[in-house]
C-alpha cells in the first residue's frame, strides 16, 4: 500500500525524521487555514500516488495565505497522470542549500534491506543510476542484526558528504532505517532529503509503501488508505475479496490461480486481443465466489466477452462449472463467455456446460482455443 | 533419485487439525507419503485418522523422527511455526500459507540459511515427487513419474505445465514450486542446483513470473553450472508497471522485473523460452529426443 507524501511524513516524524512542519488540506478553504497557521511562504503539493507531480505543475512556492488558496484552486481537482488531485500537503517553504537522496528499499535479489544516499538528489534514482552511476552509496543490512551506526558513516563518506554533514545524515538513515522495520515497510525513500542554509537536515518528500500482508499490525497505517483514489472497480473487487487487478481492453478474464491468470491474459494477447482485467478466482471456485468475480467484472462498461480459464487441480472441473453455471443464472449474465476446463474431471464438466445450452456460453478444451475465440467474440 | 522428498520422507504437518491442514495430510499419506505426525498446540495425544498429534515440532522429531515439515498456519504465526520446526532440527520445512508478511520472510530466510535448513515457500503448493512423495497441496493426477523436474513461482501454472508433459508422456523427477512471494525460502537456483546433482532429472522446466530477478540470475547460473537441457516459461507479458499480479512477488518496480527483461536473459543463456504453457510442452518433448 502506498502512502501519501503527508501520510508518510506524519510516520517519520514519529520516528525522530526532521520534517518540515505541514497540515493536509482537502479544500481550498482548508489550505488558507494551513497556510495563516504556519505563517510566512509555504508550498502547496499535490497529494498524488505517482512521480512527476512538479513537472505536471501540482507543486507551487507561495508567500502567503492568498497565494496559497490560489494555488490550491489550481491544483485541487488536477489530473496527474490519470491521478485527480483530492487533497494538497501545505509545508512551510525551506531554504534549501543541498538536495540529497535517501532510501531504505526491500533487496529481493539479495534477501535484505538495501540503504542507499547520493547527493545528486531531487531527481530520479533511476536517472541518478545512468547519469551518474558512481554517485550512490549502497549498504546492505542483516535482518539478523539490524542497524549498525557504521552503515551510516560508510554511507556519507561513501556518497562523498562534506565531514561536517557526516554525522547528521548518518542519524537520518538509521531513523529511516528504523521506520522501514517498525511499520513494517518495502520502500522508505526521502527525495529531496534536503540539507538547509542553517545546517539542518529534513526530509522535504517521502515514498513509503507500506507491506499490505503486515497491515494486521498496524491498524493506523491501514486506515490511512484513500477509498476515493481506488479505481471503482478494484475497490468493488477489494470490498468482496476478489483479487483483481483494472486493466483496458476488452476481454473479461478470470481462472484460478495467479501464475496461470497471467498467463491467460498473455495468451488473449498473443491472439491478438486485449484483456480488460486480471482477476483470480483461487482454489474453491464456488458459485459465490463466481458470482463476486463476475459482478465485478462486469461492472466494467468496456467488457465484450468472458473468459474462464480453469485448470482443475483439487477443485474438480465439474465442480466448478456448476459454480458457473449457477453464477451465470443468477446475474443473468448476456455477454458471451467462453469456458475452458482442463485438468481434473475435465470431460464430466465440459458435459455439464454443453448439456446446459446456453446460447452464449461456449466451451473450448484448450487455453489457445478459448483465447481465439474470446477474442473473435469480442470483435463481433 | 528426485530431490528433497521421497519414499523415505518423514513428514509432520504443523496445523494438522485445521481444514486445509487435515484435508491434505490425509492426500499426502493416500499418495504414499509417509505423514508420520501432525501439531497443533494444546492438541498433544489426538489422532486425525490415525496420524499421531503432538504440542510441539520438537515432541514429533523426538517421537516419530520427522525429517521434513509441512506448515499450514495462518500467516501471523506462521514465521513462528517456521522457527520451531527449525530449531526441532527438522531438515526441510515446506510452508503452504500465503500472506506472510514480508519483514517475517527476511528473518525467516536468514535463520533457516545459518542452521542449514532448506525452506520451501511460502505461498506456494508445495512439491511432488511422482510416484514417491507428495508434500503440500498439488493435485497428483496430473503427474508421473520421469526425468523432468520442474520449479515454479506458481501452483496452477505448475500444473498446468505438468499436464501438458504428462499427455505428452513425458514424467517429471520432482515438481517444486518455491512461491509466489517476494522473500521465498529456495530460489530457482537453489533448486536448479539440486537437478543438476540428481541422476533422475535429465531435463528442466523453468516457470517465472514478473517481478524481481530470480530468472536472470537462474539463467546465469544455468549457462555456467548446468549441463542438462532447461525450458523456461514466463508470465506476465501483458502486466502493466506497479501493480501487483495476484502473487506479492509478482510486481514490475520501475523498469525493473519485466517478462521481456527475463525471456532476453533466458534466451541470452541458450535456454528456449515457450509462448505458452502447451509450447513449454513440444520444446521438452523436442529437447528430450
Amino acid at each position: 500500500m502506498d502512502l501519501y507524501e503527508h501520510q508518510g511524513k506524519e510516520l517519520l516524524g514519529c520516528m525522530g525524521v526532521p520534517v518540515p512542519a505541514g497540515r493536509v488540506a482537502f479544500s481550498v478553504e482548508e489550505a488558507v487555514a494551513a497556510a495563516e497557521e504556519l505563517g510566512g511562504p509555504v508550498v502547496v503539493k499535490a497529494q498524488v500516488h505517482t512521480g512527476g507531480r512538479g513537472k505536471a505543475g501540482g507543486i507551487r512556492v507561495v508567500d502567503d495565505a492568498a497565494g496559497a488558496s490560489r494555488a490550491a484552486a489550481d491544483i485541487l481537482g488536477m489530473d496527474i497522470k490519470g491521478h485527480t488531485v483530492g487533497r494538497v500537503y501545505v509545508e512551510e517553504a525551506s531554504d534549501i542549500a543541498r538536495e540529497l537522496y535517501a532510501a531504505i528499499v526491500l533487496d529481493r535479489a539479495e534477501k535484505r534491506p538495501l540503504a542507499m544516499l547520493s547527493s545528486m538528489g531531487g531527481m530520479d534514482v533511476e536517472e541518478i543510476a545512468r547519469e551518474h552511476p558512481g554517485a550512490i552509496a549502497r549498504v546492505h543490512i542483516d535482518p539478523l542484526l539490524g542497524w549498525s551506526d557504521y552503515l551510516g558513516r560508510r554511507l556519507a563518506f561513501e556518497s562523498g558528504l562534506a565531514a561536517d554533514m557526516g554525522p547528521a545524515v548518518s542519524e537520518v538513515m538509521a531513523r529511516l532505517f528504523e521506520a522501514f522495520v517498525i511499520y513494517e515497510a518495502t520502500l522508505v525513500e526521502v527525495n529531496p532529503l534536503a540539507v538547509l542554509a542553517d545546517g539542518r537536515v529534513v526530509a522535504l518528500d517521502c515514498k513509503l509503501t507500506a507491506d499490505d500482508n503486515a497491515l494486521f499490525r498496524h491498524a493506523d497505517i491501514a486506515g490511512m488508505r484513500d477509498v476515493s483514489a481506488a479505481d471503482p472497480q478494484e475497490q468493488m473487487a477489494r470490498e468482496r475479496g476478489v483479487t483483481y487487478v483494472k486493466l483496458d481492453g476488452e476481454v473479461g478474464v478470470l481462472g484460478n490461480g495467479a501464475g496461470l491468470v497471467m498467463s491467460t491474459l498473455d495468451v488473449v494477447a498473443n491472439a491478438g486481443g486485449r484483456p480488460a482485467n486480471f482477476l483470480d478466482v483461487g482454489g474453491g471456485a464456488k458459485a459465490e465466489e463466481i458470482v463476486h468475480a463476475l459482478e465485478v467484472i462486469t461492472s466494467d462498461e468496456k467488457v465484450r466477452v468472458i473468459f474462464f480459464n480453469i485448470f482443475g487441480g483439487i477443485t474438480r472441473c465439474d465442480e466448478v462449472a456448476r459454480g458457473i453455471l449457477t453464477a451465470v443464472d443468477q446475474l443473468r449474465i448476456m455477454l458471451p463467455i467462453v469456458v475452458r476446463l482442463d485438468g481434473t474431471n475435465q470431460e464430466e464438466g465440459r458435459s455439464l456446460i454443453a448439456e446446459a445450452g446456453l446460447e452464449n456460453v461456449y466451451s473450448e478444451p484448450t487455453m489457445t482455443a478459448a483465447a481465439e475465440r474470446a477474442v473473435a467474440l469480442a470483435g463481433a | 533419485m528426485a530431490i528433497l522428498i521421497d519414499e523415505s520422507s518423514r513428514v509432520v504437518v504443523q496445523g494438522i487439525t485445521g481444514r486445509e491442514g487435515s484435508f491434505h495430510a490425509l492426500r499426502n499419506r493416500d499418495y504414499g507419503t509417509q505423514v508420520v505426525a501432525g501439531v497443533t498446540p494444546g492438541k498433544g495425544g489426538r489422532q486425525v485418522e490415525g496420524i499421531p498429534v503432538f504440542d510441539t515440532v520438537r515432541g514429533a522429531v523426538e517421537a516419530e523422527g520427522v525429517d521434513t515439515s509441512l506448515i499450514f498456519v495462518p500467516a501471523r504465526f506462521a514465521a513462528d511455526a517456521m522457527y520451531e520446526a527449525i530449531d526441532a532440527g527438522v531438515g526441510v520445512v515446506v510452508t503452504i500459507t500465503e500472506g506472510i508478511p514480508v519483514h517475517d520472510m527476511l528473518r525467516a530466510y536468514h535463520h533457516a540459511r545459518a542452521q542449514g535448513v532448506t525452506l520451501i515457500g511460502p505461498n506456494c503448493p508445495g512439491l511432488i515427487s511422482p510416484g514417491r512423495a507428495n508434500v503440500g497441496i498439488i493435485p497428483t493426477s496430473v503427474f508421473k513419474q520421469g526425468g523432468v523436474g520442474l520449479v515454479s513461482r506458481s501452483g496452477t501454472l505448475t500444473y498446468q505445465i505438468a499436464h501438458e508433459l504428462t499427455r505428452r508422456g513425458i514424467g517429471q523427477s520432482t515438481a517444486v514450486g518455491i512461491g509466489g512471494d517476494p522473500i521465498v525460502g529456495s530460489s530457482f537456483i537453489d533448486v536448479l542446483e539440486r537437478f543438476g546433482a540428481d541422476e533422475q532429472t535429465e531435463a528442466v522446466v523453468l516457470v517465472g513470473e514478473i517481478g524481481g530477478s530470480e530468472e536472470e540470475a537462474a539463467a546465469a547460473w544455468a549457462q555456467e553450472h548446468l549441463d542438462k537441457p532447461v525450458v523456461a516459461y514466463v508470465a506476465g507479458f501483458t502486466a502493466p508497471p506497479g501493480k501487483q499480479m495476484g502473487h506479492a512477488g509478482a510486481i514490475i518496480s520501475g523498469s525493473a522485473g519485466t517478462a521481456q527483461a527475463k525471456q532476453q536473459a533466458l534466451e541470452a543463456a541458450g535456454i528456449r523460452v515457450g509462448k505458452d504453457p502447451s509450447e513449454v510442452g513440444e520444446l521438452v518433448a523436442g529437447a528430450l529426443c
